[in-house]
């Protein structure tokens, strides 16, 4: 009777650890595989411990220059989606004008559209175009489908703000850039940099659209997709591994640094919190 | 008057906020230029190219050029062909679906109501498997479905499995890869709006002698149907695009309409062909969204 008590308060919660484990299980899998010995090239089992493949993750070469690659990929991608997604989220949010609903729409589309659409299409125009396919084609392909998550990422940001707060700034005499500059932006500025990181991510993993734009240029997940045709080495899975602790690192240090932030906030007295109109 | 006076001796004059009002009319759109004429250029013209090359003359090749022809009958042409692989590539990723919401829903209605202060760490979890390549995870699961793994081993012990049953190569593997691959998309938008529901709406509902399923079906459900809407698109639209599951977790018999675009593109060169199941694709996705959008009634989404 206590069992089943206690099972009916609590199954939602289990069912939902269960899931959690077996959305856990392959980064685990993964992280495993970093430290094994395989059999063989086209073995994918579990055979003997190693650390070599930490100590020498550049043993093939090429799949390091592909890593290199996509970093610069994502990296160039990253400025240029972060620059324009966040001038049109600052067109939308704080601006009324004629057009918008058509904006809207032309930023909601891509995402909207399978990924297999969106790199036959730009292939389709490339080739009909005569433009030689390779590292900035894929450029403008990464940039074209990070642009509308930056737009909504930083517009949630901007809508949640207190305009009062520049509102202010201008009562105190600072004048517009002044008023950008110190209180916008530093504002806004946790929104962009989330919006940055997505578009690094999004870029840095991109297999399909890269697929169709890239030529001959190998990224890190073109050269995944080559080599579990021909045996994947296992530095594949150091890497893997590695993206994950970083991401993981960057996720703990930001919740920290908001924690550290809300209790000086505390310490420092009752502030009158704004009202916030969402 | 005398109210507006100045009452203080050298106060001074207030600042010039509405003059800013009317002097950049101009400046939403210098805003918008970039990131408009990126997207118009290389999303939306390249639609217009890809319709436009799956009308070409079949005969053609990408070394003798393609003549535009106007020929509709490519779509026909690619149905007949590949009818199996686009009514698998739409089972899979429902038969997908069906799983993930039994196993997403729970999931985030237990972060949006039962976590209590261990919510945000179990929403790290949830988006954690994104933290690391899609395709190293997915090849993951090749050594968890392996012939010679623990779970196969498990299952044939316990005779779910036949003593030369596989999991890897199965469209089992390519559905569970699939589930796995895509239910974040699901869980976020869900959990979103399962956060808002008020509990005191479901104490309300035992209040008034509503059995959890009824108060499942009349009050939790309908109050998460906005992100339950949007969640099942974030689902679906890649699901059904996918052909990296296909590829990695199964065979040829398993394969997807991704996989024929993706040899139609890239090994045959074929464009009309590749082109035509590609705008193919993207209609039936369509279909399916606004059949389902006007279904579950709730527009707002888009």
């Amino acid at each position: 009777m206590k069992l089943s008590r206690w099972l009916a308060d609590r199954w939602v919660m289990i069912v939902a650890l269960l899931v959690l484990g077996y959305l856990a299980l392959p980064i685990l899998v993964v992280a495993g595989l970093s430290f094994n010995r395989p059999s063989s090239r086209l073995s994918y089992d579990f055979n003997e411990f190693t650390l070599d493949n930490w100590r020498q993750p550049c043993a093939t070469s090429d799949m390091c220059d592909a890593v290199v690659r996509s970093v610069q990929i994502g990296f160039i991608a990253t400025v240029v989606a972060t620059v324009l997604g966040t001038l049109m989220a600052f067109a939308l949010v704080r601006h009324r004008f004629r057009g918008r609903s058509g904006v809207n729409v032309l930023i909601f589309l891509p995402m909207a559209t399978p990924e297999l659409v969106m790199g036959t299409s730009l292939l389709a125009l490339f080739v009909s175009a005569g433009v030689p396919q390779g590292f900035w084609t894929i450029v403008i392909a990464h940039v074209m489908f990070c642009v509308s998550f930056v737009v909504v990422t930083v517009k949630a940001r901007l809508a949640g703000m207190d305009r009062r707060l520049e509102e202010a700034a201008m009562d105190l005499y600072a004048n517009e850039w002044q008023t950008f500059r110190r209180i916008t932006l530093p504002l806004v500025l946790p929104g962009i940099v989330a919006a940055a990181l997505l578009a690094f991510s999004l870029s840095f993993d991109d297999f399909i659209i890269t697929n169709f734009n890239a030529g001959t240029t190998v990224t890190f997940p073109m050269y995944v997709w080559g080599a579990a045709q021909r045996g994947i080495p296992p530095q594949v899975n150091v890497i893997g591994t590695a993206m994950f602790a970083i991401a993981l690192l960057l996720v703990g240090l930001s919740s920290l640094r908001g924690r550290r932030a809300r209790r000086a906030a505390l310490l420092a007295g009752p502030v009158p919190q704004p009202r916030r109109s969402s | 008057m005398t109210l507006l006076a100045p009452s203080k001796p050298g106060q001074l004059p207030s600042p010039p906020r509405a003059a800013r009002s009317g002097r950049h009319r101009l400046l939403p759109y210098l805003l918008l230029l970039p990131g408009a004429v990126w997207l118009l250029v290389f999303f939306g013209v390249p639609l217009l190219q890809l319709a436009a090359a799956s009308l070409y003359d079949p005969s053609g090749s990408l070394s003798t050029g393609y003549a535009m022809t106007w020929a509709f009958g490519n779509y026909p042409d690619v149905v007949q062909a590949y009818w199996p692989q686009l009514l698998r590539s739409f089972g899979y990723a429902g038969l997908a679906l069906v799983l993930a919401l039994l196993l997403g829903y729970p999931l985030a209605y237990a972060i949006a109501q039962k976590a209590g202060r261990w919510k945000n760490l179990l929403l790290v979890c949830v988006v954690a498997p994104m933290f690391t390549s899609f395709l190293v995870r997915t090849l993951a699961w090749k050594t968890i479905l392996s012939d010679n793994g623990a779970l196969v081993g498990l299952l044939r012990d316990v005779h779910l499995l036949a003593p030369d049953g596989r999991l890897l190569a199965t469209p089992f593997a390519v559905v569970l890869g699939l589930t796995y691959n895509f239910l974040p998309f699901l869980v976020l938008p869900l959990y979103a709006s399962l956060e808002r529901l008020d509990p005191r709406l479901l104490e309300a509902a035992s209040d008034l002698y509503a059995s959890g399923v009824q108060a499942f079906r009349r009050v939790t459900l309908p109050l998460s149907m906005p992100g339950l809407v949007a969640g099942t698109l974030l689902f679906f639209i890649p699901a059904s695009g996918d052909y990296i599951n296909a590829e990695l977790l199964g065979t040829p018999n398993e394969y997807m309409i991704g996989n024929v675009i993706d040899s139609a593109f890239l090994v045959r060169l074929d464009y009309p062909q590749g082109a035509a199941l590609s705008f193919l694709l993207m209609a039936a996705i369509l279909a399916v969204v606004f059949g389902y959008l006007r279904r579950a009634g709730t527009e707002e989404v888009l």
